[in-house]
């Protein structure tokens, strides 16, 4: 059974984007798939219907018809609610849905019995999404776009010269929150020859500022801004002051501020006030990149470029969409990595495995049911993945260690030989072993996997810490050596003993020297790791 | 005084404070309250036993508290004063003492006859004081070889007895025949004598098992007899039926094994003739593949000076440190270096191959002793991509986890082992003394390409007159 693909032709308002471009129409036919595209789709991203026969796609007339054919639809804005009417009983959608902001939306296709792949709804923050993450790819386009749209509206070049016609003073970039749009829009205005500033809530993007040829701005205040999955989050009202100083500073100095500010499920906040609009030098070029959730700047009117007391501020909402073919390309290519996660067999069917964190947080509704927000991710799963990264590049070398565990599973033949091992030796233990000992034996085997699970996950930069603290624990043999210093039965029965000949001094001694033993590596061993452990800094 | 039951609550909750303490140690951010968790559930413990049942204390008192300051006070002097690149030698020298306290706890459950078990009891109780005292006595020997050599007291190439796997055999057979007559003994004096021979035996066993490693393999040992004192633990408690022994002993004992198969994986060795103390079968190969394959070539070497122009004008580096870096405690020379790179804008990160230097992990602690952030410290899986967009790679004092030839070369004895790829660098300069060759005993072709440059010297020499070029 092969599903059938349907790549629509987008609706939205000078959307020119088109969810799958002819090029990966070809890698999803060798993944199994049909792939239908409605008659027009990409025709505002130059990709002609002819292109998209060609690589082996059907072309349907009309948006019904693709519907009513289609399994499974590639999309890149939201569905409208007429498209969602259309869509098949149990079919499943992939695309942008930012099921926060669009709950009405989430309902109706719930009512669809629809499944539901919200390619926003990605957990960025685990490194084997990132080929899946179009958000990031989009990003990358609008934040070049920004600096292009700035260039266009700005009197002057961006790099500084000395003509004989007089001096050209370089352009000052102020850039406002360095995620991906940010970063490309750092790199994009410095090769233009800007002297580009940037500054973002999250220090540690710092270095990459750097790396890009811009220069960090510090805000004169301290606190740490990263609120997980890559995003920054809401920071505290005496760090917004210091911010909106900065800001204010900022504006007076430089010719352009390209904002790209965003917190997820929230408007974007105000960075620029009107009052730091008047200030700014005529002439001057605001880019306001979060224009769609509300603008980082107060005068901005989403969709328009708008003059304000001499400063043009350019709110377009689809920046992305203004290098149509590129980015149609590129979200392609996230979707078709997705495609082939889903199925990795190529048999053209969608597996949506459920238990794979990247597929869990992508799905926002499975036939039918919502199944968003997804539980967030443990805080152990990016060191977890280290390890499970290891094994993977491991074992194509050597099969031979397939008994390894942790890696990959073993052979069905080693597993039934270790099985029965360990079934005769437990048989062996509860045939002839006393009550007592079976307690025992259970308490010890199963500490044993508690320590394998517990040591699992250790990142290698602790092994040595976690060598001498394990040392340090293992000095616990000093218990033994202290019930034997005096037991009580030494007293209470001491005729009993004597005859039975117990070597009183003998036994002390041996317990004492034990004792001293284990003290050195008690007190030497915690106290050398907490020496160590201290030496470990971010 | 604590009834039983109350001692017993107390040991399951040091038992418990353990767990969490290996637990916190698995992230750098809860690591310091890992080390704490484990300090208070070791006071827990003690105090517990101390005051517990078992312990009449108007008589042990004076000798516990003594013993406990004495042992405590050297134990706090050695742990302040040793110096970070030693921390391979007192980790060992710890294990060692484990090892013996295990075999004299052994010796005092044997000789005690106050307790007094029947039948199957008794023969289990007799195996289970054989075993504690076999594994004690391994690891007590092999800890204390293995500080012997890690603190270059005893040579680090392997001593290879001939037929010694033999010998290992008839150990075996000995220790196994020992213990049918010993669990069959009548009384202490009859079982006295098969104990002791037995002893000497893992004794020369332990010796054995780790002369025959070289020092390249030191971390897997090091690991390994972690694991050991921690087996050693669990039979002592089986021994003397104390389930908080039992508990902390197989955990100890199994994060060493995991450890040690990780550091085993690391190197593309198998995990079973390790543990089995099979190691170095691959030596002698070694020597005869070195010298039919000799790499043809010339070595550019470079100076420090050029050195430091070529990290001047870069743009991305990637140090790989390795034991040479420890020997010659250039540590810190290196984070200078580093600050001042980092300051001119140059990226700078650490590549750490699962077995540099001494001991799992060995190289980050010394990168954080000269505190360098531990996010720019990063393991081999995670920068090996990087390197082809890096301009400079220095390899300080490191040779066998950098040999191209472990990818290339199927016949060399290193095959298969997962290198850093520091010659995909634009340029690599590899930091040594000489040009021998690594603890394996294998050449290497990365000193022959093209894009690399020996910087030959003391680490810490080179690097210092790196630095002070770096800063005119």
């Amino acid at each position: 059974m092969s599903l059938t693909i349907g790549v629509p032709r987008e609706t939205f308002a000078g959307e020119k984007r088109v969810a799958t471009v002819p090029e990966v129409v070809e890698k999803l036919l060798k993944l199994g798939f049909k792939v239908c595209v409605e008659r027009g789709a990409g025709d505002a991203a130059h990709f002609s219907d002819d292109a998209y026969r060609t690589a082996g796609a059907t072309v349907a007339a009309s948006a019904a018809e693709l519907y009513a054919a289609a399994d499974v639809i590639f999309k890149v804005r939201p569905p409208t609610a007429a498209e969602t009417a259309q869509l098949r009983e149990g079919a499943t959608f992939i695309g942008f849905v930012w099921p926060a902001q669009n709950p009405e939306l989430m309902q109706q296709l719930a009512a669809r019995k629809a499944t539901v792949l919200a390619i926003d709804a990605l957990p960025r923050q685990l490194s084997r999404a990132q080929k899946m993450d179009a958000l990031t790819s989009m990003a990358g386009v609008t934040g070049y776009r920004a600096v292009i749209e700035a260039a266009h509206a700005f009197g002057r070049p961006f790099n500084g010269q000395v003509t004989a016609a007089g001096k050209i003073p370089p352009a000052k970039v102020f850039i406002a929150g360095a995620g991906v749009a940010g970063l490309a829009a750092i790199g994009a205005a410095a090769n233009l020859g800007a002297i580009v500033r940037a500054n973002d809530t999250r220090a540690e993007v710092a270095d990459q500022v750097v790396s890009l040829g811009g220069e960090f701005v510090k805000v004169d205040y301290e606190e740490e801004g990263a609120g997980g999955g890559g995003y920054a989050k809401v920071m505290s009202e005496g760090f917004q002051q210091a911010q909106r100083a900065m800001y204010a500073q900022q504006a007076r100095e430089v010719d352009i501020i390209i904002t790209t500010a965003l917190i997820p499920g929230k408007p974007a906040p105000r960075l620029i006030t009107a009052e730091m609009v008047q200030t700014m030098k005529p002439g001057s070029v605001i880019i306001d990149m979060a224009a769609e959730q509300g603008g980082n700047c107060e005068l901005t009117v989403p969709g328009e470029a708008v003059v304000r007391h001499g400063v043009t501020i350019v709110g377009y909402t689809d920046l992305a969409s203004r290098l149509a073919r590129q980015s149609s390309t590129l979200y392609s290519n996230n979707l078709l990595r997705l495609t082939e996660e889903l199925c990795k067999a190529k048999d053209g069917a969608l597996n949506i495995d459920m238990t794979d964190d990247a597929i869990r947080g992508l799905t926002v509704i499975k036939d039918g049911a919502i199944t968003w927000p997804a539980p967030p991710l443990k805080q152990a799963a990016a060191p977890a993945a280290k390890p499970a990264a290891a094994a993977s590049t491991a074992p194509s070398k050597k099969s031979s260690h397939a008994h390894g565990g942790g890696g990959e599973p073993m052979s069905a033949r080693s597993l039934l030989i270790v099985s029965a091992v360990a079934a005769a030796l437990f048989w062996l233990v509860g045939a002839y072993a006393p009550a007592a000992f079976l307690g025992h034996f259970t308490v010890f085997v199963l500490a044993c996997f508690i320590g394998y699970m517990v040591v699992w996950n250790v990142t290698p930069a602790l092994h040595t810490p976690l060598m001498s603290v394990t040392n340090a624990i293992s000095s616990i043999i000093a218990v033994g050596a202290l019930v034997q210093v005096a037991p009580p039965l030494l007293r209470s029965s001491a005729e009993g003993a004597a005859a039975s000949g117990r070597p009183d001094d003998l036994i002390l001694g041996l317990a004492v020297v034990a004792l001293v033993l284990t003290a050195i590596n008690m007190f030497g061993g915690f106290a050398v790791t907490r020496r160590m452990l201290a030496m470990f800094r971010k | 005084m604590l009834t039983e039951n109350l001692a017993t609550v107390a040991y399951l909750g040091a038992a418990i404070l353990f767990i969490l303490s290996l637990g916190g140690l698995s992230n750098p951010e809860t690591a310091r309250r890992g080390n704490l968790f484990g300090m208070v559930g070791m006071a827990l413990a003690v105090l517990a036993t101390i005051f517990g049942p078992r312990v009449e204390l108007a008589e042990g008192l004076p000798w516990i508290v003594g013993a406990l300051v004495i042992g405590g006070a050297i134990g706090l002097y050695a742990a302040r004063t040793v110096q970070m690149t030693q921390m391979p030698e007192l980790v060992a020298l710890m294990h060692s003492l484990v090892g013996l306290a295990a075999c004299l706890v052994g010796f005092a459950s044997f000789v005690d006859t106050s307790v007094v078990y029947e039948g199957a009891a008794k023969s289990i109780h007799r195996v289970e004081i054989y075993l504690g005292i076999l594994i004690g006595a391994v690891t007590f020997s092999g800890s204390v070889v293995a500080f012997g050599k890690l603190s270059g007291k005893i040579g680090g190439k392997p001593l290879l007895l001939p037929a010694r796997h033999w010998l290992n055999l008839i150990g075996l057979l000995a220790v196994i025949w020992l213990a049918t007559s010993f669990v069959a003994a009548p009384g202490v004096d009859a079982g006295m004598t098969a104990l002791l021979i037995m002893t000497v035996i893992a004794l020369l066993f332990g010796i054995h098992m780790v002369m025959a490693i070289g020092g390249a393999d030191m971390p897997v040992v090091v690991s390994m007899l972690n694991s050991y004192s921690g087996w050693a633990a669990a039979a002592t408690g089986f021994m003397l039926s104390n389930d908080l022994l039992i508990v902390t002993g197989a955990l100890v004992g199994s994060s060493g094994a995991i450890l040690s198969y990780i550091m085993c994986r690391a190197m593309n060795r198998n995990f079973i003739s390790v543990i089995a103390g099979g190691f170095g079968g691959g030596a002698p190969v070694a020597a005869a593949a070195g010298a039919s394959g000799e790499p043809q070539g010339e070595a550019v070497p470079v100076s420090a000076v050029e050195t430091a122009e070529l990290l001047r004008s870069a743009k991305q580096v990637i140090i790989v440190p390795g034991y040479g870096m420890a020997v010659a405690q250039a540590q810190h020379t290196v984070f200078e270096i580093t600050k001042l790179l980092r300051q001119k804008g140059v990226g700078v990160r650490f590549g750490i191959h699962p077995v540099a230097g001494r001991m799992p992990g060995h190289m980050n602690v010394l990168l954080a002793e000269a505190k360098v952030p531990y996010d720019i410290v990063l393991e081999m899986d995670e920068i090996n991509d990087d390197f082809p967009d890096t301009d400079v790679a220095i390899v300080i004092g490191a040779n066998d986890i950098v040999n191209p030839a472990a990818e290339d070369d199927p016949t060399s004895p290193i095959a298969g082992m997962p290198v850093l790829q520091v010659w995909k660098a634009k340029t690599s300069i590899v930091m040594k003394r000489s040009m021998a060759s690594g603890y394996a005993g294998v050449d290497n072709p990365l000193f022959f390409k093209d894009n690399n440059r020996m910087l030959f010297g003391d680490a810490k020499k080179m690097l210092d007159e790196v630095l002070t070029a770096l800063k005119d």
